[in-house]
């Protein structure tokens, strides 16, 4: 049987990731579709997963009841959502619509946790790239912050 | 008869045969000569020092077509006393025009390269005459990648032409937005978080960089990330720039003059005065 493992180590957030650790992912990854307009997450819900998007858009979104929901960010080709499973208490602190036709790998961020607890290694790689993709979006908040196309 | 030089202080008269209305606060200007002496030649990048009469002057990238003399072309963004009262003026209107002046992009350097372009807001502006010129001679360059951020989508310039250039199976082009409501179905982010997705050779690669000050210097970390070589990233600076031809001084950066020896700077050369405050 075909498993998700070629898929996986195409990935760029799993690149050079050990084979025994790509294995254990493989086992808590499976294949998502979503339409245009369907939501991968919710907020307040809880966050025991996170998602490798490999075709489509994904609009990470806050809803505001004056304004509607307002697109802070969109994810492509490539891109990770996700990353509250890894922190307490676990629950997603904003919305993810996908824009159009998406398709991902979900990972279920449950089981990891327990897997980092267990194995410090696989623990602390996995937060070494979150923290790399967390770094990156908070220096792009940062820009956003600035509103420097303001006149 | 002793023969004169012409005066590089003294504006030209030039006619506005052409407004069109980009966005809210920025338009173009097509201006011909009063004198039927046509348009100089000008580089891709380079910029005019535009005149309204009895209210003062400013310079203004020309984003037009360098392979298209006629018309000189300008995108204006209305922000303060010149260009407010420039939006205003009506097709007929003759304003006064200086240059061009500067350095501009290095195209032909560039030859067999990929080339990527970043823009962020009116710095598409600036931009364009370069992807004309690159367009018109296509097959001399490798890959050519546009990306393009501002701040939202109502904010885009050349809609049309974006549109055009994206349908090109020649060209990459990527537009991002600050800020965006549901119903726009493009990417919301920051222009730096397109970076990491564009494919080039990063040994191979100029890129040509044009937006506020802020956004050039994390493009640049990105492009740093991405392994270009700084001597192979080119900036547009933008200080107060008053003569035009490095006389007055107003637009003096460390040892450089803006506006003769840029507005584009290779950024191996500029790194270290642009990151004093003190400058």
């Amino acid at each position: 049987m075909q498993t998700l493992e070629p898929i996986l180590a195409q990935q760029p957030f799993l690149q050079d990731l050990d084979s025994e650790h790509l294995q254990l992912l493989v086992g808590c990854a499976s294949n998502v579709r979503y339409d245009a307009g369907q939501f991968l997450l919710r907020e307040g819900e809880e966050a025991n997963q996170f998602f490798i998007i490999r075709s489509g858009k994904v609009a990470i979104e806050i809803y505001s009841p004056e304004r509607g929901p307002i697109t802070i960010e969109t994810l492509g080709n490539g891109d990770v959502l996700g990353w509250s499973w890894l922190v307490s208490p676990y629950l997603w602190r904003f919305d993810a619509r996908a824009v159009e036709l998406t398709r991902a790998l979900v990972l279920d961020g449950k089981c990891l946790r327990g897997k980092c607890e267990t194995d410090h290694h696989l623990g602390y790689t996995l937060l070494n790239r979150f923290a790399h993709i967390i770094d990156r979006r908070l220096q792009a908040t940062r820009i956003q912050l600035l509103d420097i196309y303001r006149a | 008869m002793l023969d004169r030089m012409p005066n590089p202080m003294l504006p030209e008269p030039y006619r506005i045969e052409r407004i069109l209305k980009e966005t809210g606060d920025t338009f173009t200007l097509e201006l011909e000569s009063t004198n039927g002496a046509g348009i100089a030649a000008f580089s891709a990048g380079q910029f005019n020092m535009l005149y309204v009469f009895g209210i003062g002057e400013v310079p203004i990238s020309i984003s037009g077509d360098p392979g298209k003399p006629g018309r000189m072309v300008h995108t204006i963004r209305a922000v303060g006393a010149v260009t407010k009262v420039m939006r205003t003026l009506k097709r007929g209107s003759v304003i006064g025009l200086r240059g061009p002046y500067g350095k501009g992009w290095p195209i032909e350097e560039s030859r067999g390269n990929d080339i990527i372009i970043i823009g962020g807001g009116i710095g598409l502006a600036p931009l364009r005459p370069a992807l004309y010129r690159l367009i018109s001679e296509r097959q001399k360059y490798g890959r050519i990648i546009l990306l393009y951020g501002t701040r939202t989508p109502a904010d885009i310039l050349f809609h049309r032409e974006l549109e055009s250039w994206r349908g090109r199976l020649d060209l990459d082009v990527n537009v991002t937005v600050d800020r965006a409501i549901s119903s726009w179905r493009g990417n919301v982010g920051v222009v730096t978080t397109l970076i990491p997705k564009a494919s080039f050779d990063p040994l191979q690669t100029t890129a040509f960089i044009c937006g506020p000050e802020v956004m050039m210097r994390f493009t640049v970390l990105e492009l740093e990330r991405r392994g270009i070589p700084s001597e192979n990233m080119y900036i547009s600076l933008e200080r107060s720039m008053k003569c035009g031809i490095g006389l007055c001084g107003h637009c003096q950066l460390g040892p450089c003059f803006i506006c003769k020896d840029g507005p584009i700077f290779s950024y191996d050369k500029v790194k270290n005065l642009i990151a004093l405050r003190e400058i």
